[in-house]
């Protein structure tokens, strides 16, 4: 069995071990409109959806690896991508700025 | 199940522990848990020694956070723009979760959610409300949010955009409400008194 101290840290961050970052505050993205099996974090409702970075986050071990036991190294950007409710929402009710903002995994992301 | 605190009472105590069924997953937790302590991972007392600590952290400690904001400006940039950082000039050690605070302003409002389970940011805020993790909120809180905040009581003017945080990933979220007004002469630990749950979540206004 592995011990504690074997055992992958879900957080541990690996710079040295990042997939360098392709996109930056502003950049223009569209998330992948995929289903693959298996544990995924991108939320369904914003895949296809095209949206504008807020911010980089750093790099993180990947969830779809650590949800198997592996390594999810190296590591993937994350992102906070933020998109119009009106364009998540076609029947959106609200203010025509609101926006919801979510983290994603840059393998998610295509340049629009 | 006593609620123990940072030393402030808390209008939010923890919830009362449902025993009332023993279903699958509770089985399975049981039994995982006696196995990890047979195996020597960790002890009973480690256990019990980290439920502690979970219950000690309480919704004080992001109440703290924001009074100090309130009346620091340096404070309040270096939260909004590092907050782990910031926090930890407080004695508030976020761990390896990245926090990110985010500031309401006369003409936007923010509200947090996670739509994928229940990701909370417990270091400052301390165990999630039942409502937080229920399906309903998660969902509806992307779909709908403007009626969710109705609900609450909240109901956000048409000039007041709306920013909806969906806690996907590895950030954890909280709100900086706004001051109310009339404040200006309270004390730190007077404002702090002033900070809800709920404000630090963005389901309501202060």
């Amino acid at each position: 069995m592995v011990s504690a101290a074997e055992a992958p840290s879900r957080t541990l961050k690996m710079p040295e071990e990042a997939i360098p970052e392709r996109f930056f505050k502003g950049s223009l993205v569209r998330v992948r409109f995929t289903a693959p099996p298996g544990h995924v974090r991108t939320p369904w409702y914003c895949r296809g959806k095209v949206g504008v970075v807020e911010r980089n986050c750093g790099a993180f071990a990947n969830p779809e690896e650590l949800a198997y036991n592996r390594a999810g190294l190296p590591a993937q950007p994350l992102y906070r991508v933020q998109f119009l409710n009106r364009v998540l929402w076609a029947d959106y009710v609200g203010h025509a700025d609101d926006v919801t903002e979510i983290e994603i995994y840059q393998h998610w992301l295509e340049a629009v | 199940m006593t609620a123990v605190t940072d030393g402030l009472a808390s209008p939010h105590a923890a919830t009362r522990d449902d025993e009332d069924s023993i279903s699958y997953y509770r089985t399975m937790q049981v039994a995982v848990q006696e196995l990890l302590i047979a195996k020597g991972v960790f002890s009973a007392a480690d256990v019990t020694a980290t439920v502690a600590a979970m219950d000690a952290r309480t919704t004080a400690r992001g109440a703290a956070v924001v009074a100090r904001a309130w009346l620091d400006a340096a404070f309040k940039h270096r939260l909004l723009t590092d907050a782990p950082t910031a926090c930890a000039e407080l004695g508030l050690e976020m761990g390896p979760l990245k926090l990110i605070v985010i500031e309401d302003t006369p003409d936007t409002h923010n509200v947090v959610v996670c739509t994928l389970c229940s990701c909370y940011p417990r270091m400052l805020l301390g165990i999630p409300p039942d409502w937080y993790k229920s399906r309903e909120y998660r969902s509806r809180c992307v779909r709908e949010p403007r009626a969710v905040l109705r609900e609450f009581g909240t109901d956000l003017p048409d000039t007041v955009r709306l920013r909806v945080h969906d806690s996907t990933a590895d950030m954890r979220y909280m709100v900086l409400p706004l001051r109310p007004a009339n404040t200006a002469h309270l004390s730190q630990t007077e404002l702090a008194k002033l900070v809800t749950r709920d404000s630090l979540i963005g389901v309501t206004l202060l």
